[in-house]
């Protein structure tokens, strides 16, 4: 099936008209976690066909479960992006959410266990596009317990404006896809530092 | 409409090709003496230009080779491509979302096919009444009242500039002028040879000479010696192209005039948007040249005066005498 993922690839790289720039940091094939701002369905798709092919086949993206566990979605996310599917936090009893978050957790390191780099929104759930929300504590702890992962902060512009939250149909916006330097956190970085850091470096490469 | 390869065409083809062949040569002979980094770096833009002709040329022709709907298709592509440069740089917000869906997917696709179909009466109309009329009237179920007013126009003026008056350009091939059947596609030639060349010659009038600014609050590149170097240059080209049009050698230097000086405009008032907008190109999808819109600006404002100038006086007027 690798061929209809080149296909998928080249045809958002079509849509999306993506120019991508790597700031001080290279296209290598070494385990990591890219982590950027969500604004769009389309965002994991956009980020996964920048990358060059061979680091596509290495690289899944991390994605809500609601949204793609039925039909083509389904079969596009399982089959062809070989996405870790999510549960995403609900409204539900806590002692149920924090279970959902372990075994999220516990989805991830097991993608890391095979070597996998991993895709991953850390707003975990679609922003507006003009400002980036709060990081949720699940990137925290993904490098609690593999700190030897490098952690590349991304930048997505322009997405929101192809395919808005709510529209089915795309206008084929320029976007800009920006992967910048990974992270080095201290080895004791506390939760709330390491998240701000994280979500600073996403902002700063706004305008790269 | 119909495309011949008449002989005229063919030594055109062959004047281009020698063209870019001697400045390739140029351009391969400077790459070796530069010595400074700046020069270094205009020797290098200069050839990665040079090699975007060599692509555009043979795109232009593979259309031209194919006939009227290939050169439609070619100039629905670069609306496409020039109408995304234009919106992914001006501000939209999401109730705009519909409406623009309609402008790339819907009125660019109807207005080159109500073209290629050769109704001429219908495609003059279809932006600057129709779709004016339209974009507000899909834009107010939005119900989003902020900034109504910026956001049609802006939209609007989007469409006149990248689809409508791209359009006049391949519109060229439906023109019927008394006795030169069946040859109006070299008159879109001519129209693209005239504009392209007196860019190019701008250009090198520029770096050569240039150090009077023009307007450098809106173009830092701009300077008067190559505008009137390349504007002298590219119209004396012009003239010296008569035998190709239906035009006399005097007129073919009026119109040649004409549509370089027009073209300057386009070129400074697309500079304007991009500085308004803080950046220096539309895009970066043609090496050393940035956007589609970068290379066409000057086609924007050309073709569409062009066009009527030579309807006019050329084909309502000749049948009216």
């Amino acid at each position: 099936m690798s061929w209809l993922a080149g296909v998928l690839a080249a045809g958002a790289r079509g849509l999306t008209g993506a120019t991508v720039r790597w700031c001080d940091c290279a296209p290598e094939a070494r385990q990591r976690v890219y982590f950027a701002n969500h604004t769009s369905h389309l965002d994991f798709v956009a980020l996964w066909s920048a990358l060059p092919a061979r680091l596509r086949t290495l690289t899944r993206p991390v994605a809500a479960k609601d949204y793609w566990q039925s039909g083509i979605r389904r079969y596009l996310a399982v089959n062809i992006f070989r996405a870790v599917l999510v549960e995403r936090r609900t409204e539900s009893h806590p002692q149920h959410q924090l279970e959902a978050a372990r075994h999220s957790l516990d989805l991830l390191l097991e993608a890391l266990a095979n070597r996998d780099s991993l895709i991953i929104f850390p707003e975990g759930t679609r922003g507006d596009g003009l400002k980036i929300g709060p990081f949720k504590s699940g990137l925290y702890h993904l490098w609690r317990q593999r700190p030897d992962v490098q952690f590349v902060p991304v930048y997505l512009a322009n997405l929101n404006r192809v395919l808005p939250k709510g529209e089915v149909l795309p206008v084929p916006f320029i976007s800009r896809i920006a992967f910048g330097p990974p992270l080095q956190p201290a080895p004791d970085e506390s939760k709330e530092t390491f998240l701000r850091e994280a979500r600073e470096a996403v902002c700063a490469l706004q305008h790269a | 409409m119909n495309l011949n390869l008449d002989r005229q065409m063919l030594w055109l083809v062959e004047g281009v090709v020698g063209g870019l062949m001697a400045a390739s040569l140029v351009g391969f002979f400077l790459s070796r003496t530069a010595k400074s980094d700046s020069a270094r770096a205009t020797v290098e833009n200069l050839n990665a230009r040079i090699r975007a002709w060599w692509i555009m040329i043979g795109i232009f022709s593979i259309a031209m080779l194919v006939g009227p709907l290939g050169a439609m298709l070619l100039f629905a592509f670069v609306s496409f491509l020039a109408l995304r440069e234009y919106v992914s740089l001006i501000p939209t917000i999401p109730a705009d979302h519909r409406t623009l869906f309609w402008a790339f997917f819907v009125v660019t696709p109807l207005q080159y096919w109500i073209l290629y179909r050769g109704w001429y009466g219908v495609a003059s109309i279809m932006i600057p009444v129709y779709a004016f009329l339209f974009v507000p009237m899909r834009l107010v179920l939005s119900q989003e009242v902020a900034g109504f007013l910026d956001r049609a126009a802006r939209i609007h003026w989007g469409l006149m500039v990248c689809v409508y008056c791209i359009s006049y350009a391949p519109a060229l091939l439906i023109l019927d002028v008394p006795g030169y059947k069946h040859q109006s596609a070299k008159l879109l030639l001519y129209l693209v040879i005239v504009v392209q060349l007196s860019d190019v010659f701008q250009y090198i009038w520029g770096k050569l000479l240039g150090k009077r600014k023009i307007a450098p609050l809106v173009s830092p590149n701009k300077t008067w010696e190559g505008f009137l170097g390349g504007i002298g240059s590219a119209s004396l080209l012009g003239t010296s192209l008569w035998w190709m049009t239906p035009f006399s050698p005097l007129q073919a230097l009026a119109i040649s005039l004409m549509i370089t000086l027009l073209g300057f405009a386009g070129g400074l008032i697309m500079s304007a948007i991009k500085r308004d907008r803080g950046v220096k190109d539309f895009g970066s999808i043609i090496e050393g040249h940035g956007g589609i819109l970068d290379r066409v600006d000057s086609i924007c404002f050309s073709a569409p005066v062009f066009f009527h100038v030579t309807r006019f006086f050329f084909v309502t007027h000749a049948n009216n005498m």
